[in-house]
């Protein structure tokens, strides 16, 4: 689903972010990226939402090369993945309704059809009936559920979630992990940024650690020592 | 296509419903685009107007035409009739030499003097009226070269200078309107965009989370254009206004003064043709305006 292959990620600033990296992640997959603040998870998440190119290297996602998605291209590219950002980023003066949405008015669906669909998704992450409050009327938590209603109300093959429970105390953060593990378990590539890593480990799912802008541990499966055949070729 | 409408109808009035919200701000707007509409309309009108009352002279136009002394009253019916047949004449009326030296006696004063002569001194002549669409100089100038080559005609005269000189003026001052409209337009144009870049600065952070989940540049723009839409067509609006209270205004008085002269001139307003021109006018360059600020704006807004 995911893919990066020797991917180096220079700023304008001469920062590196990403050095290198090379790490698969498998369709239907859910994984943790963790690593201190400054280890090139964010930067990561942009590249896979085309929000940044890379410098050097290919990043391939749902089996496009993003190296060849031309500008133009983006939008429609960007609408095959739901992303979930730390702050939210909600429109403030505009009802959940709206909010939620978004992405559905974007592509052209039917007001009816969006009506039915923003319901659905609300109704998944547990906000039903609060189609007509304002973010602002919403809790923290709450607002993370709606940033995540509109992230998979496109019904996205891949979620990506920079720090979702950044900002939430620690029962909220877990009943937000949890809507992504069900999501998961409908077949949606999962992959969340975070460095709560009390909270990764109540989840056996895979683990990507960045560090300098590498995957230093559990990263890719082909990095894994293959025992048996290591074994065959010393005899 | 039914959706398609259904989303535009839409984002059309929800924009309005935005402009709405900050009405003290979109009123401004709208006023100096309808001011600014406004001024080259005016002028526009006023030009129409003089060039109407100066219609009303067409008798300016009408050419003299002297028959020689010795030539018959007979001859001189038969040179108005076959000037009356041109299609370039519209009328031609005849002096005859009798009526004339009565109409001189009466007039002039100088009755004594002309009693004095033995025999009346005065030709019969012609006044001819060209039809109204030959009443440019160039086409009098002609008919009156053709005139002069009819049988028993002495002198032809016009004096088309002074119609020549007006209608050069006129010239000038269709061409300062244009010049003003054009210039007003492109005053419009700066004034919209301007306006409509603050609109997208203000809504940066929104244009961002759009852009984020997947909105095209011409998805974000949209409303923005119908923004500029309504600014004109507002603009547009005022504008008519303007003209229609002007011309209501000074149109009594105007009347008055044709009066005095004898003219039954009235002041016209743009028309039903040039009301729509004026409204499409504004619309058009309102989305122009909006559509060039747009387009750059949004371009150079990149979620981070």
């Amino acid at each position: 689903m995911i893919r990066f292959d020797h991917v180096w990620k220079r700023y304008p600033n001469g920062r590196e972010a990403v050095c290198d990296l090379t790490l698969e992640i498998g369709r239907g997959e859910m994984a943790f990226l963790t690593g201190h603040s400054g280890a090139g998870k964010s930067t990561l998440l942009k590249l896979i939402a085309l929000i940044e190119r890379p410098t050097r290297g290919t990043v391939v996602v749902n089996g496009q090369n993003t190296a060849t998605v031309p500008r133009a291209k983006i939008p429609a590219f960007r609408r095959q993945i739901g992303v979930v950002f730390q702050d939210h980023k909600l429109l403030m003066d505009r009802p959940v309704y709206d909010n939620v949405g978004l992405p559905l008015v974007i592509a052209g669906v039917p007001e009816k059809e969006i009506g039915k669909r923003v319901r659905a998704a609300l109704d998944q992450v547990g906000l039903l009936g609060r189609e007509q409050n304002r973010p602002i009327e919403l809790s923290t938590g709450e607002q993370q559920r709606v940033g995540i209603a509109r992230a998979i109300i496109g019904k996205p093959a891949l979620l990506i979630a920079d720090e979702p429970t950044g900002n939430l105390d620690p029962d909220l953060a877990v009943e937000i992990m949890n809507i992504f593990k069900r999501f998961n378990d409908v077949g949606v590539t999962v992959l969340i940024a975070s460095h709560d890593v009390h909270l990764i480990d109540r989840y056996g799912v895979r683990r990507v650690i960045l560090e300098g802008g590498r995957a230093t541990g559990g990263a890719e499966p082909e990095a894994m020592p293959d025992l048996p055949k290591l074994l065959a070729e010393r005899e | 296509m039914k959706q398609w409408l259904e989303r535009h109808v839409q984002t059309l009035v929800g924009s309005l419903g935005r402009l709405w919200t900050q009405p003290f701000a979109t009123l401004l707007t709208v006023l100096v685009i309808g001011i600014a509409l406004a001024l080259p309309a005016c002028l526009h009108v006023l030009v129409l107007n003089v060039r109407a009352a100066s219609g009303g002279w067409g008798n300016a136009l009408d050419i003299s035409v002297y028959m020689k002394p010795a030539a018959t009253l007979e001859q001189a019916r038969q040179a108005e009739k076959r000037i009356a047949q041109r299609r370039d004449v519209e009328e031609v009326t005849l002096i005859e030499a009798d009526d004339a030296l009565a109409e001189f006696r009466k007039d002039s004063g100088f009755g004594e003097a002309l009693d004095a002569l033995k025999d009346n001194p005065l030709p019969h002549a012609l006044v001819v009226r060209p039809a109204a669409e030959f009443r440019e100089p160039a086409t009098v100038e002609t008919l009156s070269a053709e005139l002069r080559k009819v049988e028993g005609v002495d002198l032809v005269q016009l004096d088309t200078a002074w119609v020549s000189r007006f209608n050069a003026i006129l010239d000038v001052v269709r061409r300062v309107v244009l010049l003003a409209a054009g210039l007003f337009a492109l005053g419009i144009l700066v004034i919209v965009g301007n306006t409509i870049r603050l609109d997208i600065e203000n809504r940066r952070d929104e244009i961002e989370v759009t852009k984020l989940v997947g909105g095209s540049d011409a998805f974000v723009r949209r409303p923005f254009l119908y923004n500029g839409v309504w600014y004109g067509l507002g603009g547009g609006l005022v504008a008519w206004l303007t003209v229609t209270v002007v011309i209501a205004l000074l149109g009594e008085p105007v009347q008055r003064i044709a009066g005095l002269y004898g003219s039954s001139f009235r002041l016209h307003g743009l028309g039903l043709e040039g009301n729509v021109v004026l409204l499409a006018g504004g619309v058009l360059l309102g989305w122009l305006g909006s559509f060039i600020a747009a387009t750059r704006e949004i371009r150079g807004i990149e979620p981070k």
